[in-house]
């Protein structure tokens, strides 16, 4: 039987709820949500003076009504140390998801920590420390203290560069302009350390270097686009799934040909249709089959092809597109440079296209069709060109990227309404830090460093590498030898003697080990061989600003208490400096300790002022109390200037004004938005009024209207990328080897690595174990049945997963989900990457054998199609 | 333990949690929205016990049209030949569930191919086979379940839903 409830009914929100403004925590999208707190003991009624919705609850509400909530919207949690309830419910007002709310962000109040409800206790309450043979609590100065001595104690052996560092640096929950400022301002600022990654590589590099390279910031459209394109493009994105209600709320009435007037509106006589699709992935989705329920199966082009091939499709589409004289010559002869150059060196036929693609000749001249050949009266066709994990964590990451970018530049569809070239995303966004140029690039492959031995301590901020990252097996095996070297030490000095124990672990250290600090709001699996664990707060227990996949940008208020102790990630970073800047003058050091000075931050808001208002592009017109009058609806990064003063900064760089960072650090310091960065204080010549103005922003709704891109000439720069075959060292080998691709991604009904949906009845009910998609004659050939454990296994390692009989999976195609606990597919992904060290999680090949039948948690699930069917 | 022993463990996550049940039904009562029957209230909503169909009304996968609690909440009844959770009749394979989506409250349509309901509006599907379980959706409820009886003379009744109906705060209204 499935779970259940067993809820019927819920309290009712009085008209005088306090209300505060959220923004999703979890993915790209960003959804507006309201939050409603009002006193435990008290409750509204159905008469419509005693609810907040002013309408009758006596009766049954209609589709898509405001008046109602879920179970999973509701909850009790502390606000200012007294019991509330809270309804947590999608907002209608907002543009991005105009009142829906997903399977994952509609849960947000249930996934609360609530001792009241027993809800999310999983969290860390209190900092805690590996004490007599277990992890035990203990106060935030014995446990900075103990990290800031064990941190100095490297630097002072092996220098910054023994400081190792795993650190978020996306918004939304676990991140935020406010805590990736703390954190960058503490390894960037105070430290310049360069052994440093990000939550989902093993490297503090770009997901996205070659759009960047090219003078293209890889979220420049906005929504809206996506309702007004002739033609989508979806490239290694699985958007119903993993990206809601963007895809329902914005590509679905395109779909449907409900945005014809918005076109006509906004396009005059300029012909019109419905959307077209085209989606390139070699997996049969869900957002395939939902794109063709509502286009029509004739507007809609599935390119399955042979997985990591798309750069060759791309450059075929390049090639047929200028062969037709498709190609915006005037843009591209106003905008961009390079052009001939990457059309020689790119060339390739329809037909040397289709045997690397697996698609046939007429598929790859037709999908070029839908993209560029011109509308009736020769108007141009408005091509949306999207794509996320497929592209970026497939074959050849950078040159694939640049085809894909070469061929959104020379149809003329960047900087224009139904147009951009840009990622879909995964996490918000919200990336404010020092400058990050020392890191280099390609950057250090911090993954296999520590394998390898080096460093001494490793502090990780929202980050569990064993079950998100590449050839996790042997990074497991690695990590747990040299962090138990130092568990084991410090069982042989008494906890209480602070020298004493330092030494024992800087002995340890000496002889190979590792000391772990591990940051995140609950215990993790790199946590189990942690020796600090720090309580951090998440989205709406502290106030945190992000932006989303259109750049749009919102203040997630604080409604309610953070569990125990818990503190802002900003607010631990800082006092982290505290403590060294402390010992490093006790030590006898103050230059050294001056350099961790200016972390006297008392709340997120500081850390806010001090990061994104003082340095980030357009930060000068934001603050706080600003962005409460702007709501669920925010505005577009970047900031322009103030109602009342009009636009009074460039909204797109042009490369001419003076003192922006173009081209500089590893990463450019961006995340979407560009270029971000400024050296010393804003210049926009804009008075910023007093923190409390409560004024407008202007945003930018799309960035490049003016054509001018972000590089040094203003032009976008053609990459030459040829086709060079599965790029990375070992994958052609392993396909060779290994009978099963193990492709693999997200699902709907989980964010990211189920940090919090692991402790929620709901999902696990659902999905105990990560599935894995087969076709049911590879089912039989193994003698398989549905939900089995079967071992997924190969050279890099193994792992597990429940199966899961997918008729329109092809022969031999298997798709596990990704980072789940119960089953990490990392440990099945080989160690090679690209040059700049991009994992390929994607090209992944793989034996699968029968562990065990469907265990008793598995025998109730449902094993149907997961497509709807009308 | 067989599946349909969960059915009656409502324990799995009670409402106010941290007690036993009657303790958690005393918790509950005092957040109910009738404050003036705070003191004696029910911990639950008192469910009507109607009487929905006859098993003679019912063929084998088809769908019949009901309405439970009240008129303004459409359900169907399904015979589905086979034991299933929450079935009952003679071969325990009589279910009976809401047909307004718990996601946005759209009308559900049953695929008699695969015995789902299906949301036209975001695509969630539902497995009548697997007591409403969401195979895949937007909805953060399993597709609320009729708590069925079947008496001597065949007559099916409802006594109960197993989770919070789409569009009311309260399952009796």
């Amino acid at each position: 039987m499935a779970y259940k409830r067993q809820i019927d009914r819920l309290p009712i929100i009085p008209a005088d709820a306090k209300e505060s403004n959220v923004t999703c925590h979890y993915c790209i999208v960003g959804c507006g949500y309201k939050a409603y707190t009002w006193s435990a003991s008290t409750q509204g009624g159905t008469a419509p003076n005693q609810n907040k919705f002013g309408v009758d609850l006596s009766k049954q509400q209609g589709a898509e009504t405001a008046a109602w909530y879920s179970p999973s919207m509701y909850n009790i949690v502390r606000q200012n140390g007294q019991d509330v309830h809270i309804v947590i419910k999608p907002d209608k007002d907002c543009v991005v998801n105009s009142g829906l709310g997903s399977v994952r962000g509609a849960r947000m109040a249930e996934m609360s920590y609530s001792q009241q409800r027993n809800t999310q206790l999983q969290r860390l309450t209190d900092p805690m420390v590996w004490r007599y043979g277990q992890m035990q609590p203990t106060s935030w100065d014995d446990a900075l203290d103990l990290v800031a001595q064990v941190t100095v104690a490297v630097m002072n052996d092996m220098g910054e560069d023994g400081v190792f560092v795993s650190a978020f640096d996306h918004g939304g929950a676990g991140g935020g302009y406010e805590n990736t400022w703390g954190t960058g301002k503490l390894y960037f600022g105070a430290m310049k350390v360069k052994n440093i990654r990000i939550h989902n590589r093993p490297a503090y590099n770009s997901e996205v270097h070659a759009t960047r390279d090219m003078g293209v910031g890889e979220l420049n459209n906005c929504y809206e686009d996506a309702e007004l394109a002739d033609t989508i493009i979806a490239v290694g994105t699985n958007a119903l799934e993993t990206q809601t209600n963007y895809f329902l709320n914005h590509w679905v009435p395109n779909l449907r040909g409900t945005s014809l007037d918005k076109k006509k509106a906004e396009f005059g006589s300029e012909p019109v249709e419905r959307a077209k699709v085209i989606i390139v992935d070699p997996r049969r989705t869900v957002t395939v089959n939902a794109c063709e329920v509502e286009a029509g199966k004739e507007n809609v082009m599935h390119l399955a092809i042979n997985p990591g091939t798309d750069l060759a499709l791309f450059n075929a589409w390049m090639t047929r597109i200028a062969d037709k004289g498709w190609v915006d010559k005037a843009y591209v002869d106003a905008s961009t440079t390079n052009f001939d150059q990457m059309k020689a060196a790119n060339k390739l036929s329809l037909e040397d296209a289709a045997k690397i693609t697996g698609l046939t000749a007429d598929q790859i001249s037709k999908s070029a069709e839908w993209i560029a050949q011109p509308k009736a009266g020769n108007a141009r066709r408005r091509a949306m060109f999207a794509y996320e994990k497929g592209l970026i964590w497939g074959n050849d990451n950078y040159r694939t990227n640049g085809a894909l970018v070469n061929v959104a530049l020379a149809t003329g569809n960047i900087g224009r309404p139904g147009g951009g070239c840009v990622r879909m995303g995964g996490h918000q966004e919200g990336y404010s830090r020092p400058s990050d140029a020392h890191v280099g690039r390609p950057a250090a492959y911090v993954d296999q460093l520590l394998i390898e031995g080096k460093g001494g301590v490793h502090h990780i901020w929202g980050c569990d590498h064993y079950k998100t990252t590449l050839n996790a097996f042997k990074f497991k095996q690695a990590y747990k030898k040299r962090t138990d070297m130092v568990k084991d030490a410090m069982m042989t000095a008494p906890y209480g003697d602070r020298p004493a124990m330092i030494n024992a672990i800087a002995d340890a250290i000496k002889k190979g080990g590792l000391f772990a600090v591990d940051v995140d709001i609950v215990p993790t699996k790199i946590g189990e061989a942690c020796h600090v664990w720090l309580p951090a707060a998440t989205s709406g227990e502290a106030n945190l600003t992000s932006m989303n996949g259109e750049r749009r940008m919102r203040l997630t208020e604080k409604y309610m208490d953070p569990p125990g102790q818990a503190m802002p990630d900003c607010l631990i970073a800082a006092r982290i400096a505290n403590h060294m800047e402390r010992v490093l003058r006790e030590q006898g050091k103050p230059e050294v300790a001056d350099r961790f000075k200016g972390f006297d931050w008392k709340t997120e808001e500081d850390a806010f002022m001090d990061g994104y208002h003082q340095h980030e592009k357009g930060g000068e017109f934001v603050t706080y109390a600003r962005l409460r009058v702007m709501g669920t609806n925010g505005f577009q990064e970047p900031a322009v200037g103030l109602e009342t003063t009009g636009p009074v900064a460039a909204g797109t760089s042009t490369g001419t004004t003076t003192g922006e960072v173009l081209k500089g650090p590893a990463i450019e310091g961006a995340r979407g938005k560009e270029p971000v960065q400024k050296k010393g204080a804003p210049t926009s010549g804009a008075v910023s009024p007093a923190s409390g103005g409560a004024e407008r922003i202007l945003g930018t709704k799309r960035l490049y209207a003016d054509g001018k891109f972000n590089s040094k000439d203003g032009k976008a720069k053609f990459m030459e990328t040829q086709w060079r075959g599965l790029q990375a060292p070992g994958k052609e080998a392993e396909m060779k080897k290994f009978p099963f691709l193990i492709n693999n991604g997200r699902a709907n009904i989980t964010w990211q690595s189920s940090y919090l949906d692991q402790d929620n009845e709901f999902v696990t009910d659902r999905t105990p174990y990560p599935y894995l998609q087969m076709n049911p004659q590879d089912m039989d050939e193994l003698r398989l049945k549905q939900g089995d454990l079967v071992e997924v296994y190969n050279d890099n390692g193994s792992t597990q997963a429940m199966v899961y009989p997918t008729p329109t999976a092809k022969p031999k195609q298997t798709f596990m989900v990704f980072a789940q606990a119960n089953g990490v597919q990392g440990n099945v992904v080989s160690p090679g990457v690209n040059e700049f060290i991009i994992p390929n999680y994607k090209q992944t090949w793989a034996s699968i054998r029968k562990l065990a039948d469907a265990p008793e948690g598995v025998k109730h699930l449902s094993f149907k199609s997961l497509d709807y069917t009308a | 333990m067989s599946r349909c022993d969960r059915m009656v463990d409502v324990g799995r996550r009670r409402f106010m949690s941290g007690a036993g049940l009657a303790a958690a039904g005393v918790a509950v009562t005092s957040i109910t929205p009738i404050p003036a029957q705070a003191a004696t209230g029910a911990a639950r909503v008192d469910y009507p016990v109607n009487r929905l169909a006859n098993v003679r009304d019912l063929k084998l996968n088809e769908p019949l049209n009901v309405s439970y609690p009240d008129a303004n909440a459409p359900g169907v009844l399904l015979k589905l030949g086979k034991l299933v959770p929450g079935g009952v009749g003679a071969e325990s394979d009589i279910v009976g569930f809401t047909t307004i989506c718990p996601h946005k409250g759209f009308t559900l349509n049953y695929g008699a191919g695969d015995r789902t309901m299906n949301c036209p509006g975001h695509y969630s599907r539902f497995d009548c086979e697997a007591g409403g379980q969401q195979i895949w959706g937007q909805a953060t409820q399993n597709l609320p379940q009729y708590v069925l009886r079947v008496d001597d003379k065949g007559d099916i009744y409802a006594e109960g839903v197993d989770e919070l109906l789409y569009g009311r705060l309260s399952n009796v209204l």
